[in-house]
């Protein structure tokens, strides 16, 4: 009995009518936090007594670069289940999750380039950070590049998601690469454990900002993984019945 | 006198036939070290033929250099065996497809790798690279260009039933080449300044170390795939 629930998940058609009716609350709450995130970081935050309003950009930066990152452990995960317990679903979740992953890695790279010009003085420096987030756009094509050069769907699957396992090797990394290297980007400034060094008022909008990314992360995931089913299953009976072709 | 035998797992064997397959396709065997000359002179033509210049980019040219021609050699790992149907032999044979893919791939790395290794002084010569670094340019792509074989055959066994797989290869591939070439081009930096390099060599090692033992298991799931498809 203990599984049952595990097994269920796995299938499409139960996946695709349980999420039917969580989508539109999930997509309310995103566009909720989102707009309370951003009016509360650009309009409301106090101005930073060093960088002026360009700090502003935080609120976006921030966010992105967590998902990028959490995106790709996302996919990476999603395609060892597929692997070890030979789910369709978690495939599905895998190729859903590398375009939004590649998106929010270039919206991270784009929003630092425009914050490091007039902070750093420079669009672009080969700084640890900023060169091992290139490197996680390049993994993010990779995996896509993989995924669009099979005609079996079931190779592109497998073969990308052993690709994605192997990148996994790169990800902390990238996510130590500012304590380890030591240069223009600074240390992590939101921290779980110990006192952070950004002050409250401004860190309160970034952790919305924060949340508000995630839950639009979750409520794309899913709405690309409820499409990625539909397409594979257009020849099943339950689709074409939604679908009114039957 | 008692015969004494290793248990028989086909490593020796598949070696064997490995580098017996590489030495008489000569055509193909010497390509990599020739790309490996050509582009390497086309730096002092292209960029500058002064010495001071040369030496301050070497080990970097050299190692990109090293790091492109073993990435250009990689498609023809599996391919032949993939084409003939040995590949399925492998694995229907019952030996142990983790040695096997260990022994393709260390034959490729000795007639790539370890050739480029072995010609690397004299690239050293002609890019003016301070003599005290021709040690740590030795050492470091001897462990080095290891660890991009192992690697870089995980994407060739991912690609290997793609038609045309070798641009996909180096594109997925070559993320995964990057902490080589940031250690390995650092080692000879840091010796041609008269620096240590035993830090930078050490992570060499633990990175030729990882590769050989974690992909493996990528490749025959790769190659798996690919006979299944």
């Amino acid at each position: 009995m203990g599984w049952q629930w595990f097994h269920r998940l796995g299938s499409p058609k139960w996946f695709y009518e349980k999420t039917s009716i969580w989508q539109p609350w999930l997509g309310f709450s995103a566009l909720a936090l989102l707009l309370v995130g951003v009016s509360w970081g650009l309009g409301f935050a106090p101005t930073d007594y060093k960088q002026g309003n360009s700090y502003r950009i935080i609120y976006i930066h921030v966010p992105a670069s967590f998902l990028a990152l959490a995106g790709y452990y996302t996919m990476a995960i999603a395609g060892a289940v597929g692997l070890i317990w030979r789910m369709k679903l978690s495939f599905m979740v895998m190729k859903a999750a590398a375009p939004i992953g590649a998106v929010l890695t270039f919206v991270s790279l784009c929003s630092g380039a425009i914050w490091g010009k007039p902070t750093w003085g420079t669009y672009w420096e080969w700084d640890a950070r900023i060169t091992s987030m290139l490197i996680l756009f390049f993994l993010y094509l990779g995996v896509i590049a993989l995924q669009h050069s099979y005609r079996n769907q079931e190779a592109a699957d497998k073969t990308s998601a052993i690709l994605s396992l192997v990148g996994t090797v790169n990800i902390p990394i990238i996510y130590k690469s500012v304590d380890w290297w030591y240069s223009l980007h600074q240390p992590a400034t939101l921290k779980l454990s110990g006192p952070s060094s950004i002050d409250p008022s401004m860190a309160w909008p970034l952790i919305t900002m924060i949340l508000a990314f995630y839950v639009t992360y979750a409520w794309l995931l899913i709405d690309r993984t409820r499409l990625e089913i539909l397409n594979r299953e257009r020849k099943s009976r339950w689709v074409q019945a939604i679908m009114g072709l039957k | 006198m008692t015969d004494i035998r290793l248990p028989d797992s086909g490593f020796y064997e598949a070696f064997r036939r490995e580098c017996l397959t590489a030495v008489r396709n000569r055509s193909e065997l010497f390509n990599p070290l020739i790309f490996f000359l050509s582009i390497i002179m086309f730096v002092p033509l292209g960029v500058s033929p002064d010495a001071n210049v040369l030496a301050s980019i070497a080990p970097g040219m050299i190692w990109i250099v090293a790091l492109l021609s073993v990435l250009l050699s990689l498609d023809k790992v599996f391919q032949s065996d993939y084409d003939d149907g040995c590949l399925e032999q492998m694995i229907l044979s019952g030996q142990s497809m983790y040695l096997m893919v260990i022994a393709k791939v260390l034959a490729h790395w000795c007639f790539t790798g370890l050739l480029l290794t072995l010609l690397s002084p004299v690239l050293a010569l002609m890019m003016a690279l301070p003599s005290q670094a021709y040690g740590a340019l030795l050492l470091s792509l001897f462990l080095g260009t290891g660890a991009l074989s192992f690697i870089g055959a995980v994407g060739a066994a991912l690609t290997v039933s793609l038609r045309r797989g070798g641009l996909l290869l180096s594109l997925i591939i070559i993320p995964l080449y990057v902490p080589v070439l940031i250690f390995g081009a650092s080692c000879v930096r840091s010796a041609a300044l008269g620096d240590p390099y035993s830090g930078q060599l050490a992570i060499l090692a633990a990175l030729w170390l990882l590769s050989v033992m974690l992909a493996p298991l990528a490749m025959v799931g790769g190659l798996k795939i690919s006979l299944e498809n």
